[in-house]
């Protein structure tokens, strides 16, 4: 019994609790006119992106922190973050993986993505971005053999402006909402993806996202583009050290579908979500959005959300070519004095959209879970249908979960169906698996699992497994 | 408009024999109101309804004064045929008559209780415009063990003396243990571009049943706001059922809290809109208790560029295990115009409920017009058959059969 609680209490604490020493280079401490110049100076970027980086600034300042959120916060002093910080080592970038520095590599490798290996053995090419910039680049070649840009947004940038100036703030305007805006403005690093007419892409392609230095907010930009008829899946996948104080993350991501092109974009985060008592933790506030831009086009945003203190976001599609398609799958948990507010927007223009939203939210312990959506239709989006699920399972009476959706239907062609639910494991089938030998916490990660079921089936195998072993780690301890 | 509201406070005031505490209480109220002004679609109650705009646009300049000294007559061509009744007749949102000639005289409690001003907790501002202009309230109160004979219809009756005016109403009922009341809210308006600002509190005891059915079926130009707050004990009943029809913008608010164990509400609605109406019903359930249950059931037929919107809520407090809570609303869109929005929300904080919500919107099925054309109906009779069956579900969901019959009647629904 003691053997099997010490397991149980080493488990609950947060595996990839560590930080390496690195000695950084940082923008000076605040948010202001010379913070961002610096940045775009330190990048080498061109003056039309300092210029898109100021708009987006001038309008920040005028802009309020929302507060509609169901989870509250203590108020961010934005003038006290670091903008910009970066391992000093990378100055000189490394050419190959063998130059890099091997404190870094060492971390990696406790997060389990030794890259040697991983890049040659799982077939994926991996952006990993620690802290600020990009460390490492893999599979480029066979990548560029097919004409498909993948790198840095940095590097895209200098070696890819046109691309970037056409598309860059086209789903999220740098007049967008006060994190979106934010992140228009600071932007440090993120990835480019632009894949060429006609082209699939041979492999997933994933980043691992980092946060290292403590005080530093992350703010990715990551900007996907698949050109007519091609292909796209893209994973992303979160780990960050374990910190007392709360750290701001305010990434934007932005996907444009030209006609007949897909995008799949999966996400697994698993942030530090804060110690048992609600201390630390990371602020997930993130601005997702897809635009199906042709006709015949499709998106589809995968999510399992198991870290951070606060997870706010949701990620839209905006449905304007005709005939286009928009999914979202959804797996939030929360444990312990996690919260989230996360959802979907479905935004219906074009004439015979689809989408289909389908939202797990698991909530446990003290933690509180919402289910924010909004499904649009608009008066042009004949024959337009949606369909929307999201069941809650609550584990314990100190939890909460909540379902708020917003659902406008303004032509009389289209069909919108919503359905909710909320309720717990039943006694009957914790009782079932328990006389089939399982022991409790077995039994509820198995009905688990198979609760979430829909949602982890969308996901690419080599996640799939990851995120299934994600689920079962979140909620050990909230059982008994 | 600040103006015009100090001026009409003043002189409704006047005519108020009302102590210096209450005076006080009243104008805390207006500073409020003048303060928040109309809600608008910043609030997220009114996000889908911006009552200030349509106020605007409908009516233009209120005045908020009514001369309420003389006597209205009393319109008997409006009472309901063949089903004996007590009345309550309200004309242009003065009290005219309070009959209750079927029932014993003893076991029912007029109060008139004009003089203490109760607030509502609900914290719009439209209650803080109710408070304050609000010039005669009566409480009823239903005595142990009695039940009504027969239901109590309330008429509200405009006519055409009155336009561009607010008319604030407020009624307190109490119903005592193992009491019962069936309550016909009956609207008919001749008058044009009014402003209704109705408020009713329930007090429902132990075993206590109300059953409440608003009717607004005859055409007019008024705006109406309506808001039920019921509290309810221990196995008490309510029964909510509302038509939303007639008038150009009506906004129906139920609140609903659970305060006794096994205490069941059920609110039931149908908007059959055309033109360019705008409709609204909000619903919050407070579940606070444990062995609750909530049943909700909204169906909308909508022409022209008419707009219905349903926000309903469900809130499961952390004691209230065992809950039972149930929201449906469907939507028939018939016109290229037509609206409808919903917000069926939940909020649960205990784990061992059942809780769901589903909504649907959508286009008549052309599979079932093809289906009865087929059998010789006209596109038209299929169309209307169909609308009916739909209806008719959330008709038959009234537990009392007499006025089950009286509303199938009134608007025209056939079995």
């Amino acid at each position: 019994m003691d053997n099997r609680q010490k397991e149980i209490n080493n488990l609950k604490d947060y595996k990839y609790g560590f930080s390496t020493d690195i000695e950084n280079i940082q923008a000076p401490k605040g948010l202001n006119e010379d913070v961002i110049k610096f940045i775009s100076n330190i990048k080498k970027e061109p003056s039309w992106m300092l210029d898109f980086r100021l708009k987006a600034f001038e309008r920040f300042k005028v802009l309020k922190e929302p507060d509609w959120q169901k989870p509250k916060f203590p108020k961010i002093d934005y003038q006290d973050l670091y903008y910009y910080s970066a391992p000093k080592s990378m100055k000189d970038k490394p050419k190959s993986l063998d130059e890099l520095d091997p404190k870094l590599l060492e971390t990696y490798k406790k997060l389990g993505i030794p890259l040697q290996e991983q890049a040659r053995l799982n077939g994926i090419a991996v952006d990993a971005v620690f802290d600020s910039v990009s460390v490492a680049t893999t599979f480029k070649d066979e990548l560029t053999k097919q004409g498909i840009i993948f790198c840095p947004i940095s590097e895209a940038i200098q070696n890819h402006p046109e691309l970037v100036k056409k598309y860059l703030g086209s789903v999220i305007p740098t007049s967008d909402h006060f994190f979106a805006t934010l992140n228009s403005a600071v932007f440090t690093d993120g990835s480019f993806v632009y894949i060429p007419e006609g082209v699939r892409c041979p492999m997933e392609l994933s980043t691992y996202f980092r946060i290292n230095a403590s005080n530093t907010g992350q703010f990715e930009r990551t900007l996907i583009i698949a050109d007519k008829g091609s292909y796209v899946s893209y994973l992303e996948g979160c780990t960050a050290p374990m910190r007392d104080e709360n750290q701001l993350h305010a990434a934007n991501v932005e996907l444009i579908a030209l006609d007949d092109a897909e995008i799949k974009y999966s996400t697994v985060q698993n942030w530090y979500p804060g110690d048992k008592d609600g201390k630390g933790g990371i602020y997930n506030f993130v601005t997702k959005r897809g635009l199906c831009k042709g006709k015949n086009s499709k998106i589809s945003w995968t999510q399992v959300e198991t870290g951070s203190a606060i997870t706010w976001k949701y990620p839209s599609c905006i449905l304007k070519g005709d005939n286009s398609v928009g999914e979202f799958y959804s797996i939030a948990i929360t444990n312990n004095h996690q919260k989230a507010d996360t959802g979907t927007k479905m935004i219906h223009l074009g004439k015979n959209t689809k989408s289909k939203i389908i939202s797990k939210g698991i909530s446990a312990g003290s933690s509180d879970m919402t289910y924010r959506g909004l499904v649009d239709i608009s008066s042009k989006a004949k024959n337009s249908t949606n369909y929307t699920q999201c069941d809650s399972l609550l584990m314990g009476n100190k939890c909460g979960a909540h379902t708020v959706p917003y659902i406008k239907n303004k032509n009389s062609e289209s069909n919108i169906a919503h359905e909710a639910t909320t309720s717990k494991i039943s006694e009957e089938q914790l009782h079932y698996c328990q006389q089939r030998g399982l022991n409790p916490e077995e039994a509820v990660g198995l009905i688990v699992n198979g609760f979430c079921k829909e949602v982890l089936q969308q996901l690419p195998m080599e996640f799939a497994v990851e995120a299934q072993k994600l689920v079962g780690i979140s909620l050990e301890g909230s059982v008994g | 408009m600040k103006e015009q509201l100090q001026k009409d406070f003043d002189s409704s005031i006047k005519n108020l024999s009302l102590s210096q505490k209450d005076i006080e209480i009243k104008k805390f109220c207006l500073e409020n109101f003048i303060e928040k002004g109309f809600p608008n679609r910043k609030e997220e109650d009114w996000k889908f309804s911006d009552l200030n705009q349509i106020i605007k646009n409908n009516i233009g300049e209120l005045s908020f004064y009514n001369n309420q000294a003389s006597t209205n007559k009393v319109d008997t061509s409006v009472f309901v045929d063949g089903l004996e009744h007590n009345k309550i007749v309200f004309i242009n949102g003065r009290i005219e008559k309070i009959d209750f000639e079927y029932e014993k005289k003893d076991q029912i409690e007029i109060i008139d209780q004009s003089e203490t001003i109760n607030q509502f907790k609900n914290s719009n501002s439209l209650s803080d415009l109710n408070n304050a202009f609000t010039n005669k309230c009566f409480k009823i109160l239903v005595k142990k063990g009695y039940q009504l004979a027969k239901p109590l219809i309330i008429y509200h009756t405009t006519n055409s003396k009155i336009w561009s005016k607010n008319i604030n109403l407020r009624l307190n009922f109490e119903l005592d243990k193992d009491s019962s009341l069936r309550l016909i809210d009956l609207f008919n308006d001749t008058s044009e571009k009014n402003f209704l600002n109705i408020f009713y509190n329930f007090e429902l005891k132990e075993n206590a049943v109300l059953k409440n059915y608003k009717v607004d079926k005859f055409e007019n130009k008024n705006v109406k706001y309506s808001f039920n707050n019921i509290d309810q004990d221990k196995n008490s009943i309510s029964e909510t059922f509302i038509l939303s029809s007639g008038s150009n913008f009506s906004k129906n608010e139920i609140n609903c809290n659970l305060n006794g164990v096994y205490a069941s509400a059920f609110v039931n609605g149908i908007f059959s809109l055309n033109n360019d109406k705008h409709h609204e019903i909000r619903s919050i359930i407070n579940h606070l208790t444990e062995n609750t249950k909530s049943y909700q059931l909204i169906k909308s037929v909508l022409d022209q560029s008419s707009k219905a919107v349903y926000q309903g809520k469900i809130f499961v407090n952390s004691d209230a295990q065992k809950t039972d809570g149930y929201q449906l609303s469907k939507a028939i869109l018939l016109n290229k115009e037509s609206e409808f929005n919903a917000k069926p929300e939940l909020e649960i904080y205990a784990d061992d409920v059942k809780c769901s919500h589903g909504s649907a919107s959508g286009s008549l099925n052309e599979d079932s017009i093809f289906y009865l054309m087929s059998r010789g109906l006209s596109y038209q009779q299929s169309r209307e058959l169909l609308i009916n069956g739909f209806l008719l579900d959330v008709v038959e969901k009234i537990t009392d059969s007499e006025i089950k019959n009286l509303i199938k009647n009134m608007i025209g629904i056939k079995e």
